[in-house]
């Protein structure tokens, strides 16, 4: 059977299976993404803001996050989230074994790395404001939080778009790891099709097929959200 | 947290460490080959090797490590009997070589690009000045390009070799043992993955301090040029203040 009949979307083909996997991927990836975000931007916060001690452990929270493979990260949530939450429910009453989604624990994982990467990207992003603006919101008169809605976050969100590029195309890579707990994404999706057709090639090659589409348009399209961002930016 | 667990934990995980060494140096090494090769094609003018380049870096940076790992290691088994009448099947059947191949073939990809960001950083004045004094292209590449462009390039080399200490977790993934794939079969046995991770993740995050550290004492030594200058006479500086 060639690639192209093992693929199509008929009832004998893997090309629908293969589809909504990928639609899986992006779904953990683009959770994980956002999750990481949120941490980001609270530790971007500390950074910039924080007392001593705060900006110590936020230092030592990338540090470490950067420093360690994204799999025991994700076997840490997996594993270790199954077991915190087996000994939460042992103590309502006679406890058996919860576990953790596939997809929490990938998230989740996804979510606490990628906060690393970008709470370094938020914190490059707003050292890189023009002082002179936030000087100008304060002597007009704003209070912090309109000026953070005003001056501060469209700006941000503006010098930070390229560096948040590249931390989702990291994000989706990762999620090809969350393969190993055994949620039915792009990656497990094809060992599945290769065990049963025996044409594990094929599947593999499909698999690097579809991340290649997919990190192809998603960085086609942050550099459309470039150029839009940048269009009021006057350049040399 | 039990402290006895804890150490004879740390010590089962140092087992694994020779073989993500190896991993790491190994395939490091031979990623530096393909790369300048790469590099070379990109940069070489002739259209078909710059747009090989190209494609390569293209494929490998946007897909997955795992996933060129799996092609690797289970895809060509669908090969198996043409592999085997060409003497291959030795090789691509073990686990060891398929994820040395991929790492080597990944890291090149991305190498290759930094290799070619550092000789591009080479001001076009200073290849001039050099033609000027009648430098040889050898001399002028010994002399002129390789220093500036290895400056240049460290920073961004020594990120890439510690992407690299982090992703020879994912051979455990093809039953390679080492201190990931240690730390799997002991969470495994254990279930408890919280002291495990923090064993583990100590061991990586010694290995990149480390890596970190040498990167920036290689960048200290290439950069005397950036350095303040020692004061001449420094009683006469301290005396005149």
């Amino acid at each position: 059977m060639s690639i192209f009949s093992l693929m199509s979307f008929g009832s004998e083909g893997w090309g629908l299976a293969m589809v909504f996997a990928a639609g899986v991927t992006l779904s953990v990836a683009a959770c994980g993404f956002l999750i990481g975000s949120v941490i980001g931007s609270l530790i971007a916060w500390v950074k910039l803001s924080g007392g001593v001690m705060a900006r110590g452990a936020a230092d030592a929270y990338t540090t470490v996050l950067r420093g360690i493979p994204d799999l025991l990260v994700i076997y840490l949530f997996y594993f270790g989230g199954s077991a915190v939450l087996s000994s939460i429910a042992g103590l309502f009453g006679p406890g058996g074994f919860v576990g953790v989604s596939g997809f929490a624990a990938g998230a989740a994982a996804i979510g606490i790395i990628s906060g690393a990467y970008q709470s370094e990207v938020f914190r490059g992003a707003y050292t890189a404001l023009n002082r002179g603006e936030i000087e100008a919101a304060k002597s007009v008169g704003m209070h912090r939080a309109l000026m953070f809605r005003r001056i501060i976050a469209p700006q941000v969100l503006r010098y930070a778009i390229p560096g948040l590029g590249n931390v989702w195309q990291l994000a989706l890579k990762e999620s090809a790891l969350v393969s190993v707990t055994g949620l039915v994404e792009l990656l497990r999706q094809s060992a599945i099709g290769a065990g049963s057709t025996r044409q594990p090639f094929s599947f593999y090659l499909a698999a690097a097929v579809l991340y290649l589409a997919i990190t192809t348009v998603s960085s086609w399209g942050f550099r459309r959200a470039e150029t839009y961002a940048m269009r009021g930016v006057r350049r040399a | 947290m039990d402290a006895a667990f804890m150490g004879e934990t740390f010590l089962r995980l140092l087992g694994g460490l020779p073989l993500t060494l190896n991993l790491t140096f190994a395939s490091v090494v031979l990623g530096l080959v393909v790369a300048m090769s790469l590099a070379a094609m990109r940069m070489s003018g002739v259209p078909a090797l710059d747009w090989f380049a190209r494609a390569y870096v293209f494929v490998f940076r946007g897909t997955p490590l795992l996933v060129q790992i799996f092609l690797i290691y289970y895809g060509l088994g669908q090969f198996r009997p043409s592999l085997q009448a060409m003497n291959l099947w030795g090789f691509f059947r073990e686990p060891y070589w398929c994820a040395l191949l991929a790492l080597t073939l990944n890291t090149a990809a991305y190498v290759s690009e930094i290799m070619r960001g550092g000789l591009q950083s080479v001001p076009a004045g200073q290849i001039e000045a050099a033609r000027a004094c009648g430098m040889s292209r050898l001399l002028l590449a010994r002399r002129i390009i390789l220093p500036i462009a290895v400056r240049q390039a460290l920073p961004g080399y020594g990120n890439e070799i510690i992407l690299m200490v982090k992703a020879t977790s994912l051979a455990s993934i093809i039953t390679m043992m080492e201190v990931t794939g240690i730390a799997h079969k002991l969470i495994s046995e254990t279930f408890r993955a919280i002291e495990i991770f923090i064993c583990a993740g100590a061991i990586y995050l010694i290995l990149n301090f480390l890596v970190t550290r040498a990167i920036q004492a290689l960048e200290y030594r290439l950069s005397p040029h950036l350095r303040n200058a020692p004061s001449p006479m420094p009683r006469l500086v301290a005396a005149s203040e």
